[in-house]
């Protein structure tokens, strides 16, 4: 089932096209990991696709009235606002409010909180939480939603190896279950352990889209990336670690 | 939690009736409330029925009006400070007023002085979203009132100098620090239906200002429209705050105070801090009118006089508090 | 008839009386110093020279002694009224802008025959007045830069009573070297003001202006009500001077005679309480109702019309 379709995907900034002519679908059981430089589009990507930065082409979640693109599509932005000191579990049912709901006991946001590891944090203040907590708390809101498909804008960022480790394997359980996940990530090693799938911005366009091992060859990384890298497979899945800068 | 809206309702009709029973003529509380529904015309029906009724309406009205603006416009700005009073939304309401009653606007058509307020009320909300919207940190949007509020001030000063009207050039102090005395049921019809319009309309915004506690981005992809919600709080607090200042002036600070005390009692949800804003800012502002009338009974004291002595040292302690913190 | 005498007299007073010039001037003097000479013929050859010399100089001498001044100038709306009523043809050379104003001046058209002023300093020091009449509580900086500029300046302070009345007409006809006026002025207000008087009980009265303000005990409309038969409930919880009295004390008080003044051009916040339904109500139930005018504001004889006014209300009252 096919959770996403861009076709011809244009954002200028200016004259300047910051996406240019992205087309790609994702289906249900994907975990997309969203690569590329910074600069390279990513973030301006998802705001596209989700409608929230205007563009040309077609992406199939803005074809949809805003009520129900809120039902198909969770989004969890890179900036890691939260306005008021609301309780967590608050601010994690904000999640159903797409829905029409905001009761803090609801099953959806039950099973966002157990899935985080929040449950003992039901009653705590979000603002004075630390940055990793609040990450956790954010995601979780994404989660209440209950929506099929997950957009992430660096969800891992700034978290410690452990909350890393958790978030990713959270998407990638979502995948396993029948949901879709893409999430843009800067950390190549996770994303080679993790994702299903990447795909590789590079100055707008999109040049490279597939499993992890054929996406990070030396070619593009050097390209692209400008690093060189040691990838192997282990027991434990694939690993990939950038060492060392070749221009 | 659940207990903060019973009490505060509780609060409004105890001082609204507060309201009704204080005033120099001295009335016992039997011969008051009778006369409140009495039809005789005697003086004492004329003072509850015209003095003393209006009198209460209008602060009850007035002061709901001032809250529930307050938290509308610091859920959407996401940021404490923002409020009719501070951001110069009464004062440029005020000058709308100033100019339709100099010109003899307002005498022209019975509405004419309310939607005067509301135009330059509405301006100058416009203005503070381009100068400093959501985007823009808390000194643009401090600054950017200040702007507005003396712009807005300095033209109501000359409008009311150049009157023929010997009592207008000194009217400035009542339309900057607002006042209740002597108003009767003819301003409470004017007002009243924007004020009820405008509050209405920014009670709808709940579900909307929830969203943007997570930032622009994640509320709109979560069916938040955000255009319409800008629109609704433009359109709903120029009507409700310019109808207010039209009729009693420009009260400050109701709309800082009162959010910033209930935040805490509601779990700083913005969508139960509206309706408990409204209710907050209406307990404030009869209290206030009602210690305007046991401080200085004979003399005409300025409900913005006491709002600003509550609320300017608020305002202090809370710009000395987010120093702290960005520190 | 005898309200018509007085009546009669009230409407010439505004009229003026016109006065013989009794400043000598040189040549006069001159002339005069020739007709003593000439009883004197034994002693012309000798003395002439002599005492013309010192007639002369005693005439020079007489407009200092006189003070009389030649050009005087009003800056306050009370001594624009008396130096119009008591001045020599001349004498007074211009009056302040509040004369022309029909809310406040009972000599409206009188005073369209002299130069307006504005009571600044610089205008008035161009005028080159002799003497500047104003009141106690005018531009006090304008009375102390003109004072610094070397130019007479009597201030005349407002009056609280009727009794006051005689004293500050005095002051003015003082001032300008008129005291015959102004003691003729004088007098006509003492029969006039015997002739309004009203014995009898008192009808209840109240005062209310703009912004609620009403006159207490110890003001002039307070004596105005008092002289006519009414008590002033605005003097009642010893408010003295003028104050403020609370709208609902006022309705409660149900005055049998309200006063108020006549609104200003345009609108004010101040004047918004005079259309108050409440008041509009006590209005019509009131048995007389009374605007006050310009000939309340001064201690002039023209207060006299503002207390036929009143004893009329009176008698309508009874």
């Amino acid at each position: 089932m096919t959770l996403l379709s861009l076709n011809n995907l244009t954002i200028r900034r200016g004259t300047c096209p910051v996406v240019d002519d992205v087309s790609l679908t994702v289906s249900a059981g994907e975990f997309v990991g969203l690569i590329g430089p910074n600069g390279a589009g990513k973030t301006s990507l998802l705001r596209g696709a989700l409608g929230i930065l205007p563009g040309t082409g077609q992406s199939s979640l803005t074809a949809l009235p805003p009520l129900a693109r809120a039902k198909a599509a969770a989004f969890l932005p890179q900036g890691r606002d939260i306005a008021w000191p609301v309780s967590v579990e608050t601010l994690v049912a904000l999640g159903r409010s797409p829905h029409g709901q905001t009761d803090v006991n609801h099953r959806a946001v039950t099973r966002a909180l157990a899935r985080m590891g929040l449950e003992s944090y039901r009653n705590r203040n979000a603002m004075a939480l630390s940055g990793g907590e609040q990450a956790r708390v954010l995601i979780a809101r994404a989660l209440a939603q209950e929506a099929p498909l997950l957009l992430a804008d660096e969800p891992v960022a700034g978290l410690d190896p452990e909350a890393q480790i958790r978030t990713m394997q959270v998407f990638a359980d979502l995948a396993v279950e029948g949901r879709g996940v893409v999430a843009s990530i800067h950390d190549l090693g996770l994303a080679a352990r993790h994702c299903t799938r990447l795909i590789m911005l590079h100055r707008g366009r999109l040049v490279a889209d597939g499993p992890p091992q054929d996406v990070l060859n030396d070619k593009a990384l050097a390209e692209v990336f400008g690093i060189r890298g040691f990838h192997t497979v282990t027991p434990d899945g694939p690993v990939f670690q950038p060492l060392g800068v070749v221009r | 939690m659940k207990s903060v809206f019973p009490a505060l309702i509780f609060l409004v009709t105890a001082l609204f009736a507060a309201s009704l029973l204080i005033g120099p003529a001295g009335l016992g509380l039997m011969e008051s409330l009778r006369a409140l529904v009495g039809g005789d015309g005697s003086p004492v029906v004329q003072v509850m029925q015209e003095i003393r009724l209006p009198r209460a309406i209008l602060g009850l009205l007035i002061g709901a009006t001032l809250g529930l603006s307050g938290a509308a416009m610091q859920g959407y700005l996401r940021n404490p400070l923002a409020e009719p009073g501070l951001i110069g939304v009464s004062s440029s309401s005020a000058l709308g007023a100033v100019i339709a009653l100099q010109t003899g606007v307002a005498a022209s058509f019975a509405l004419a002085l309310p939607l005067a307020a509301l135009a330059g009320a509405g301006l100058s909300v416009l203005l503070i979203l381009t100068l400093a919207g959501p985007r823009g940190g808390a000194l643009a949007l401090i600054l950017a009132g200040i702007a507005i509020s003396a712009l807005a001030g300095a033209l109501t000063s000359m409008v009311l100098n150049l009157s023929p009207n010997p009592f207008a050039a000194l009217e400035i102090v009542y339309w900057m620090m607002g006042s209740l005395a002597d108003r009767s049921m003819v301003h409470v019809w004017l007002a009243a239906p924007f004020m009820l319009a405008g509050m209405a309309a920014l009670m709808t915004l709940g579900r909307g200002l929830d969203a943007l506690t997570l930032g622009e981005d994640a509320a709109q992809t979560m069916g938040v429209n955000l255009i319409r919600l800008r629109w609704v709080l433009i359109l709903g607090t120029a009507a409700s705050v310019g109808a207010a200042v039209a009729v009693a002036g420009a009260v400050g600070f109701v709309g800082l105070v009162v959010p910033h005390i209930l935040r805490p009692l509601v779990g700083a949800r913005p969508s139960r801090l509206l309706p408990a804003s409204a209710l907050g800012g209406a307990a404030m502002l009869l209290a206030a009118d009602i210690a305007t009338r046991l401080i200085a009974p004979d003399r005409d004291l300025k409900l913005g006089v006491l709002t600003a002595i509550v609320g300017a040292p608020f305002f202090l302690h809370l710009i000395w508090r987010s120093r702290k913190v960005e520190a | 008839m005898g309200r018509a005498v007085i009546a009669a007299r009230l409407f010439r007073l505004p009229k003026g009386t016109k006065m013989v010039n009794a400043d000598p001037g040189p040549k006069a003097c001159q002339t005069r110093a020739r007709r003593l000479t000439h009883g004197l013929q034994p002693l012309k050859s000798a003395l002439k020279p002599l005492v013309c010399a010192a007639i002369l100089g005693l005439c020079i001498a007489a407009p200092v002694l006189a003070e009389a001044p030649a050009r005087v100038v009003s800056m306050n709306l009370c001594t624009d009224q008396l130096a119009m009523m008591l001045a020599a043809p001349g004498q007074l050379v211009s009056v302040s802008n509040l004369a022309s104003d029909p809310l406040s001046s009972s000599m409206v058209e009188q005073a369209a025959a002299y130069p307006q002023n504005r009571g600044g300093a610089e205008q008035i020091f161009l005028l080159k007045p002799d003497l500047v009449l104003t009141g106690t509580y005018n531009s006090l900086a304008s009375v102390a830069l003109l004072r610094s500029l070397g130019i007479t300046v009597v201030q005349v302070p407002p009056i609280s009573s009727l009794d006051e009345v005689p004293q500050q007409i005095m002051a003015v006809g003082q001032a300008l070297g008129r005291e015959e006026a102004a003691q003729a002025l004088v007098d006509d207000f003492a029969i006039g003001l015997a002739a309004l008087a009203y014995d009898g009980p008192k009808a209840t009265a109240a005062m209310y202006y703009a912004n609620g303000y009403t006159s207490g005990a110890g003001t002039l409309a307070d004596d105005v009500l008092s002289h006519t038969g009414f008590h002033n409930i605005g003097g009642e919880s010893g408010l003295t001077g003028g104050g403020t009295l609370p709208l609902e004390r006022l309705i409660m008080a149900a005055p049998q005679l309200v006063v108020t003044s006549t609104p200003y051009p345009a609108a004010s916040r101040a004047e918004e309480v005079l259309s108050h339904p409440a008041l509009t109500e006590l209005r019509a139930n009131a048995g007389f109702v009374a605007t006050s005018d310009a000939d309340w504001v001064c201690g002039t004889p023209h207060i006299l019309r503002a207390i036929a006014q009143m004893k009329i209300a009176r008698e309508v009252l009874e």
